[in-house]
C-alpha cells in the first residue's frame, strides 16, 4: 500500500469533514426550538442577555465563520445548557468512559466471536456448530434495547452477581461491555466460521495437507489469515456501530458516556455539544476504518493501491 | 524388483445424497522406483479419486474406501494412522496438482511454502530450510531464486506457479512424484516445458514418477508404462509400445483413434461415441459395454479376468481377439 494513498486517503477526509460541520450546524439550528425555548420563566430581558453572550443575535452566516474559526483552533465552544462547561471539558470527560466501554465490548465481542467461530468451523455440522451458531443467530436479532434489560434482569435483580448501574468499579463494566458486545460477537462468530469455512475448501488447504502438515499447523498458519480476513473488514463498520451504538447502553445502565451528552444535547438543543459530539463520532469512524483497512492491506499480499 | 508403491484391488466411493457414486471399483497396478507411470483416461474415469483417496486428501465423509490395498514399500497406507500417513505424504510421496493458480496460499510468501516439507519432515532449521528451498526453485528453472523466495504467489504466472510447486514437492527427495496432470491448466507452450522439467528431474533423482493426464500426446512423450482408466476401472495396462502400437483392448483402441497424431494423416477423428456412464448406476459388468462394439452378453454380466500377454502386457476384456 503506497504512502500516496494513504495521504490522498486523509486528504479527502478534509472537505468532507468541512461538509459535516457545515450539514450539521444548519440542520440543528433549523430544527424547530432553541437551546433556551424551555426555559418559561426567563423574561425577554435575560433571554436577550443570553442570546448576546452566545452570539445567538447575529446573523447565522456570521455565528458559522464564528464557529469555523474556534473549530481551527480546536475550540468546539461553550456548552448552551451546561453553564460555565465547554464542549472541549465535556468531550474530555465523556471520551475516555465511552472508549473504555467501546474497547472493552469489541474485545469481548472478538474474543467470544473468533473461539465460537472457530470451533465452529473445526466441528462443522456437531453440536460445537450447532448451538453456538444458533446463540449466534439470536444475538444478531436481538436489539440491545432487548438484551441490556434481560442480562440485568438476570445477573442484577435475580441472581444479584454484578451491578447494574453507574461506573465506578470493575463489577459496573461486566454487563454494559456484555450488552454492546452481544451482537457483535454473534455476528463475528458466524463471520469467522464462514471465513474459515470457505478457506478449508480451497486448494491450497490440501497442498498443505498434502506436504503432511498438522491439523493445528494448517489451521494456524493457513487457514487463519486468509478466514480472519472477513473479520477484519467488518472490524471498521463493527467499531464504528460500538460507538454510536453505545448511546443506548449508556442510558440504560446510566453511564456518564458521550451517548448520553449526544442525546440530552440534542433533546435540548445544545447547539455546540451536538456539534462537539458529532464531529467527534465522524472523526472516530473514519480513523476506525482508515486503520482497519491499512492492517487488511498487511494481512493480504494481494491488495495494493496504487 | 519390488515396486514402490503398489495399488491392489483399491475402491473409492462417495456416499451422496443422490447414491453411492462409485469412483473407483477395484483397480491395480504397481510403480517401480525409477519409472514413470502415466495413468490416462477419459475425464471423471477416477484418475485423480485414486490418488487421493488412499493419501488422505479428500473429505470423509463422503468418501469411503470400502476395500483394497495400497502398499508404500511393505507398509499398506490405508492400515496407517493420520499421523504415520503424514510422515510418508509430503515426504517420500510427494504431489503437484492440477491448479497451479490456486493450489499456493496466498497469503503466504513462496519461501514460506517452500520451507515447509523441510521443516516439519527433516526438522531442519528455518535457514538451512530457507538455502535448500532457494536451490530447488533454482533447480526448476527460475531465476533469481532468492528474490522469489520473499514473493507472493500471486506476483507469478501459471507456469511459474507450477515451478514453484513442482521446487516444492522436490524439497525431500521424495521417491514418488504423484503429477495430477500438472499441465492441464497451462498454456501449450508452457506444458512442454514443465513435461521437460518433470522429465529431467525424474531422470536426475530416478524417483518413481505418476503421471495422470488425459492426455496421449504426454504419454509418447515422457511415460515408460502406462495404464489406462476407464469409469474407475483398469482396462489395459502395458509399456507405451504396448498400449500405442500392440493395444488389445476395444477402449484403447477407440482413445487411440479418437487423438491427433503426427505419424498419422487424420482428416476426421472419430470421436467415441455415446457417454461415460452414470457412476451411482453402474453395476458389476464391463463400463465400457454400452459402447463398445464387440460386446457380449458376458460382458454385461461380468467385468472381466486380468489377460497376460507378452512382457506385463496386461488386459481386462472378455473379447479373444480384437482387431486394430
Ligand atoms: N466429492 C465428490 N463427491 C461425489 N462425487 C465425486 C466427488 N469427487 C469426485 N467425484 C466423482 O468421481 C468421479 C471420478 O473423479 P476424478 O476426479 O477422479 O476424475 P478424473 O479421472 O481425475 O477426471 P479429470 O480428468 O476431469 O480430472 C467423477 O465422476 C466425479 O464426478
Ligand atoms: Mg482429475
Amino acid at each position: 500500500m503506497s504512502l500516496k494513498y494513504l495521504l490522498g486517503r486523509l486528504a479527502v477526509m478534509v472537505p468532507v469533514f468541512f461538509l459535516v460541520v457545515t450539514l450539521v450546524f444548519f440542520m440543528i439550528r433549523f430544527a424547530p426550538g432553541g437551546p433556551f425555548s424551555s426555559e418559561k420563566s426567563v423574561s425577554p430581558a435575560i433571554l436577550k442577555n443570553l442570546e448576546a453572550k452566545y452570539h445567538m443575535d447575529e446573523p447565522l452566516s456570521r455565528q458559522y465563520l464564528h464557529y469555523l474559526k474556534d473549530l481551527l483552533h480546536g475550540d468546539l465552544g461553550p456548552s448552551f445548557k451546561h453553564a460555565n462547561r465547554t464542549v472541549n471539558e465535556i468531550i474530555a470527560e465523556a471520551l475516555p468512559v465511552s472508549l473504555e466501554l467501546g474497547l472493552l465490548s469489541l474485545t469481548w465481542a472478538l474474543m467470544i466471536g473468533i473461539c465460537a467461530g472457530g470451533l465452529a468451523a473445526l466441528k462443522p455440522n456437531t453440536s460445537w456448530d450447532y448451538i453456538p451458531m444458533s446463540f449466534a443467530i439470536l444475538g444478531i436479532c436481538l436489539p440491545t434495547f432487548v438484551v441490556g434489560p434481560v442480562l440485568v434482569l438476570v445477573f442484577g435483580v435475580w441472581l444479584q452477581w454484578l451491578p447494574v448501574a453507574g461506573w465506578e468499579s470493575w463489577q459496573d463494566r461486566v454487563l454494559p461491555s456484555l450488552t454492546l458486545g452481544f451482537a457483535y460477537a454473534a455476528y463475528i462468530s458466524r463471520l469467522t466460521r464462514g471465513g474459515l469455512m470457505e478457506i478449508r475448501m480451497q486448494d491450497f488447504i490440501r497442498t498443505a495437507r498434502a506436504k503432511g502438515l498438522s491439523e493445528s499447523d494448517i489451521l494456524l498458519k493457513h487457514s487463519l489469515r486468509g478466514g480472519l480476513l472477513p473479520v477484519i473488514s467488518y472490524l471498521g463498520p463493527a467499531l464504528a456501530g460500538i460507538i454510536t451504538g453505545a448511546l443506548v447502553t449508556e442510558t440504560i445502565f446510566n453511564i456518564p458516556g458521550l451517548g448520553r451528552f449526544f442525546i440530552e444535547s440534542a433533546v435540548n438543543r445544545d447547539y455546540t455539544v451536538v456539534m462537539g459530539t458529532s464531529l467527534l463520532y465522524f472523526t472516530l469512524i473514519f480513523v476506525c476504518n482508515f486503520l482497519v483497512d491499512i492492517f487488511y492491506a498487511l494481512l493480504d499480499p494481494r491488495v495494493k493501491y496504487v | 524388483m519390488n515396486p514402490i508403491l503398489s495399488i491392489k484391488n483399491l475402491q473409492a466411493h462417495f456416499h451422496t445424497r443422490r447414491g453411492v457414486v462409485k469412483a473407483v471399483n477395484g483397480i491395480s497396478y504397481d510403480l517401480f522406483p525409477g519409472e514413470t507411470l502415466a495413468v490416462v483416461g477419459e475425464s471423471g474415469s477416477g484418475k485423480s479419486v485414486s490418488q487421493l483417496s488412499y493419501l488422505r486428501l479428500l473429505a470423509s465423509p463422503p468418501l469411503k474406501i470400502p476395500g483394497g490395498q495400497v502398499f508404500y514399500r511393505d507398509k499398506d497406507l490405508l492400515k496407517l494412522s493420520d499421523a504415520e500417513l503424514r510422515k510418508i505424504r509430503g515426504d517420500k510421496i510427494t504431489m503437484i496438482f492440477q491448479e497451479p493458480m490456486t493450489s499456493l496460499n496466498p497469503y503466504l510468501t513462496v519461501g514460506a511454502q517452500l520451507i515447509e516439507p523441510l521443516v516439519i519432515h527433516r526438522k531442519k532449521a528455518k535457514s538451512e530450510a530457507w538455502q535448500a528451498a532457494t536451490a530447488a526453485l533454482e533447480r526448476v528453472g527460475i531465476s533469481n531464486a532468492s528474490n522469489a523466495m520473499k514473493a507472493y504467489p500471486h506476483e507469478f504466472s501459471g507456469g511459474m506457479r507450477q515451478r514453484v510447486m513442482i521446487a516444492m514437492a522436490l524439497t525431500t527427495e521424495p521417491e514418488v512424484l504423484i503429477a495430477d496432470e500438472p499441465t492441464t491448466a497451462l498454456d501449450v507452450t508452457v506444458q512442454a516445458q514443465i513435461l521437460d522439467l518433470l522429465k529431467s528431474i525424474q531422470k536426475e533423482n530416478k524417483m518413481a514418477l505418476l503421471l495422470i493426464t488425459h492426455d496421449l500426446g504426454v504419454v509418447a512423450n515422457i511415460a515408460h508404462k502406462v495404464v489406462v482408466m476407464y469409469a474407475g476401472r483398469v482396462f489395459e495396462k502395458g509399456s507405451v509400445d504396448d498400449i500405442f502400437y500392440r493395444s488389445e483392448h476395444p477402449y484403447t483402441q477407440a482413445l487411440l483413434k479418437s487423438t491427433p497424431r503426427v505419424d498419422r494423416d487424420d482428416k476426421i477423428l472419430p470421436a467415441i461415441s455415446g457417454n461415460t456412464p452414470d457412476l451411482i448406476q453402474i453395476g458389476s459388468g464391463c463400463p465400457f459395454y454400452e459402447r463398445c462394439s464387440y460386446r457380449t452378453d458376458l460382458c454385461q454380466a461380468e467385468f472381466p479376468q486380468v489377460r497376460l500377454g507378452l512382457k506385463g502386457h496386461e488386459r481386462y476384456c472378455h473379447v479373444e481377439k480384437v482387431s486394430s
